[in-house]
C-alpha cells in the first residue's frame, strides 16, 4: 500500500519506508483528533492501528524474538534471583520453598570482618586505578597526536594494542614470571645491579595495589588510547593555527587547545568508570591474588565467588552481590549529578 | 598540533618520541621474553641468563606440547568454543540490532531502556549460576555461550550502524516487494562487512581468552578451554603431574621450556591473527565512541 504523506507529493513510497500508517486516511485509522467534527479516535481505532502496526512489522517483531527471549532469559530472569538474598536458599527446597530471613544475610555481612576489607580494597584499587589507570591512555594519546611521522605513530599504536587483546592467564602468567624471585628477572636485576635480596612480590599484601595497577596500564593503554585518538581528530585544526599566530608553544598549545577539546570525551568514560568504582574485575584479581595477599587484594567480586561459588552459600553471597551492585548505582547516579550540574556533559 | 620549526619544538618532537618508545619497548618486551625463554636451552633459563635474546635454539619445548594431548585437547576446545559462540553471538545481536535501528520499531524506545538498564543492573553471579544450573547447562558448552549471547555494548554499536545505512537504499528492495527480512540479508548485512568484521573478532576474541565461565561452569578437566587448562597449568600445579606423565624423565628438563612454548601457542592464533585485523577493531571501536 502506498503512503498517503508521500502520495500528496506525486511520490509513492511503501509505508515500511516511510513509517507512517497503512495508506490509510488518519480518520479510517481512528487516530487522532480531526477537526471538523469527526470522532476522537476510539479504542476500536487504536486496537486496529496497533493490529496494522504489527502485521507491517512481523517481520521485523519475529526478527526481534529471539533477542527479547535472551534478555528475558539470562537478564531479567536472574535479577528475580535476588530474592534467594532475602531467604535461606537450599537447593532442595528451591527459591519458593527456601525460608524467608529477610535482611539477615546482609546484617551478617555487616559484622562480618571481612565487610570493610573487601569494601576498602574494592575501593582503593578503583581509587588508584582512577589517579593512575585512567590518565594513562589519555596522555598517551595525546603525544601521539603530536607525532608527525605517520608510520611510526601507526606503529607504536600497533604495537601497545596488542596487550589487550591477550588473555588474562597469560597476561598474569607473564607477570609472574617476570617478578618470580627464582627465575624472574625483576629480581635478578634488583639483585645484581642494587645487591638487594630477591622481593616475593606476588606474595606480599604491599605489593599488591601497585603490580595490579601497573598490569591495568600495560594492558589498557594503547586500547583505551583509541578512543581518545577519535575524539582528538574532531578538533579543529584551524584552533591550531590561530594559536600559533598568536605565538602559542606546542606545549602551551596541548593544554589551552587539546585537552578542552577532548573534555567532553574525557568526562562521559569518567563518569562510566565512576560508576563501576565498587566492581573490580574478577579474573584478574583472581588470578593475581594468594591467600598471603587476601589483606590488599580480596575484593568484593572474588569473596562473592569464594562464598557463593566454592562454599556454597548462595544467599549469603547473592547479598553481597546486589549490595555491590548497588553501591555502584549509587556512585554513578552521584557522578552524573555532579557532571550535570559542574559541566555540560553527563550520561542523562 | 601546532607545526612549528623552533629549537623548543624539535626537542619536544625528540622527547616525545623517546616517551612512545619506551612504551611501545615495555609493551612488547615480556612477550618477545617469553618467545626467547621458549626455545632457550634449559640450563641458560635456569641461570636466569635469558634477559631479550634467547640463549641456544631447540625447539624441543614446542614438540613436547604437541605431543603431550592435553594442549591440543584444550586447544580444540576453545576453538570449537569461539567458532560456535561467535556464530551464535553474530546471529542474535544481528537479529536484534536491526529492528531496533528502525524508528518505527513498535516499542523502540521501551526496548532500547529495558536493554540499557541491564547493563548496569543484573541479578549477579550467583543466581545467573542458579539459573543456568536450572536450565540443565552445567558442565556443557553451552552454558559458556548462551548466557554471553548478545553484548549489549556490541548490539548497540551494531545499532549505530545499521541506523546510518541511507534509507533509499533499502527502498530499492522495498519497491520489488521485497519484506524487511530481505531488506536485511540483500542490502543491509552486504553493506555492513566491516562492521560485522569488527564485531565478530570482538565476540571472538573474548570467547578464546575467556576463563571465568570455563571455570564456573565446566568441572571436567579434560573438557577444559585452552585457557583453562592454561591457568591450572601455570598456577595450580595441578597439572604439572599430567604434563610430567606426559614427558619421559629423561625429558623432564624441558618443562620450563613447555611452560613458555604452551604459553606463546595459547596466544599464537591471537598475535597472528592482529596485525590483519587491527583496523577493523579500530573502526569498530570509532564508531562506538563517536555515537555511542
Amino acid at each position: 500500500m502506498f503512503c498517503t504523506v508521500w502520495e500528496s507529493n506525486g511520490q509513492h513510497l511503501d509505508e515500511r519506508v516511510c513509517g507512517c500508517s497503512m495508506g490509510k486516511t488518519a480518520v479510517e485509522s481512528g487516530v487522532g483528533n480531526i477537526p471538523g467534527g469527526r470522532p476522537r479516535s476510539t479504542l476500536a481505532g487504536r486496537a486496529s492501528a496497533l493490529s496494522a502496526l504489527i502485521r507491517r512489522d512481523k517481520m521485523l517483531l519475529l526478527m526481534f524474538l529471539p533477542g527479547i527471549c535472551f534478555y528475558i532469559l539470562f537478564a531479567y530472569v536472574p535479577m528475580y534471583g535476588i530474592m534467594i538474598a532475602f531467604q535461606k536458599f537450599s537447593f532442595s527446597r528451591g527459591i519458593w520453598g527456601s525460608t524467608w530471613v529477610g535482611l539477615d544475610n546482609f546484617i551478617n555481612f555487616y559484622h562480618n570482618p571481612y565487610f570493610w576489607k573487601l569494601i576498602r580494597n574494592t575501593f582503593m584499587l578503583n581509587v588508584y586505578s582512577l589517579i593512575f589507570a585512567f590518565p594513562a591512555p589519555i596522555i598517551l594519546a595525546l603525544l601521539l597526536n603530536e607525532m608527525r611521522n605517520a608510520f611510526f605513530k601507526k606503529s607504536v599504536q600497533m604495537i601497545t594494542y596488542i596487550p589487550h587483546f591477550i588473555s588474562t592467564v597469560v597476561i598474569i602468567a607473564i607477570v609472574s614470571n617476570l617478578l618470580s624471585p627464582t627465575s624472574g628477572i625483576v629480581n635478578h636485576a634488583l639483585h645484581s645491579v642494587f645487591g638487594l635480596e630477591p622481593i616475593y612480590f606476588m606474595n606480599e599484601a604491599g605489593w599488591f595495589r601497585t603490580l595490579y595497577i601497573s598490569t591495568d596500564i600495560w594492558v589498557g593503554i594503547g586500547w583505551g588510547s583509541i578512543i581518545y585518538m577519535a575524539a582528538l581528530s574532531g578538533i579543529d585544526p584551524h584552533l591550531y593555527e590561530a594559536a600559533h599566530m598568536d605565538g602559542c608553544s606546542r606545549w602551551r598549545a596541548i593544554f589551552h587547545i587539546t585537552v578542552p577539546g577532548i573534555m567532553s570525551t574525557i568526562i562521559i568514560l569518567l563518569l562510566f568508570r565512576i560508576g563501576s568504582m565498587m566492581s573490580v574485575g574478577f579474573d584478574k584479581v583472581f588470578l593475581m591474588y594468594t591467600p598471603a595477599t587476601y589483606e590488599t587484594a580480596d575484593v568484593l567480586s572474588t569473596y562473592v565467588y569464594r562464598r557463593g561459588l566454592v562454599n556454597a552459600e548462595f544467599s549469603f553471597a547473592t547479598a553481597v552481590g546486589v549490595l555491590n551492585n548497588l553501591i555502584n548505582i549509587c556512585f554513578l547516579i552521584t557522578a552524573n549529578k555532579l557532571a550535570r550540574r559542574y559541566t555540560e556533559t553527563s550520561l542523562w | 598540533m601546532i607545526q612549528d620549526k623552533s629549537l623548543a619544538s624539535r626537542l619536544f618532537d625528540g622527547f616525545i618520541v623517546t616517551v612512545l618508545v619506551l612504551v611501545a619497548a615495555a609493551s612488547l618486551y615480556p612477550f618477545l621474553y617469553v618467545i626467547s625463554l621458549s626455545v632457550s636451552e634449559p640450563d641458560a633459563i635456569r641461570s636466569n641468563l635469558v634477559f631479550l635474546y634467547p640463549v641456544g635454539f631447540l625447539l624441543d619445548g614446542y614438540q613436547l606440547v604437541m605431543e603431550g594431548k592435553m594442549i591440543l585437547v584444550g586447544f580444540r576446545t576453545s576453538v570449537f568454543i569461539v567458532l560456535a559462540g561467535t556464530t551464535v553471538n553474530m546471529i542474535m545481536t544481528v537479529l536484534t540490532a536491526y529492528p531496533l535501528s528502525k524508528s518505527r520499531f513498535i516499542l523502540s524506545n521501551f526496548w532500547m531502556m529495558a536493554i540499557t538498564f541491564t547493563m548496569y543492573f543484573g541479578g549477579g553471579l550467583i543466581p545467573t549460576y542458579l539459573l543456568v544450573r536450572e536450565l540443565g547447562l552445567v558442565n556443557s558448552y553451552w552454558a559458556l555461550i548462551l548466557p554471553g549471547a548478545i553484548s549489549s555494548f556490541n548490539m548497540i554499536i551494531m545499532r549505530t550502524f545499521f541506523k546510518s545505512i541511507p534509507k533509499e537504499l533499502e527502498e530499492s528492495a522495498v519497491m520489488d516487494g521485497g519484506g524487511d527480512f530481505i531488506v536485511l540479508t540483500r542490502i543491509v548485512l552486504p553493506l555492513s562487512k566491516a562492521s560485522l568484521a569488527t564485531i565478530s573478532l570482538f565476540y571472538a576474541v573474548a570467547h578464546w581468552n575467556d576463563f571465568f565461565a570455563a571455570l564456573i561452569y565446566i568441572k571436567e578437566p579434560i573438557r577444559y578451554p585452552l585457557q583453562l587448562m592454561l591457568r591450572e597449568l601455570l598456577f595450580t600445579g595441578n597439572m604439572q603431574e599430567a604434563t610430567h606423565r606426559m614427558i619421559e624423565d629423561k625429558k623432564a628438563m624441558y618443562f620450563e621450556n613447555v611452560k613458555y612454548a604452551t604459553l606463546v601457542l595459547a596466544t599464537l592464533p591471537i598475535l597472528l591473527v592482529y596485525p590483519f585485523l587491527q583496523r577493523y577493531f579500530i573502526r569498530g571501536v570509532m564508531i562506538g565512541a563517536l555515537k555511542g
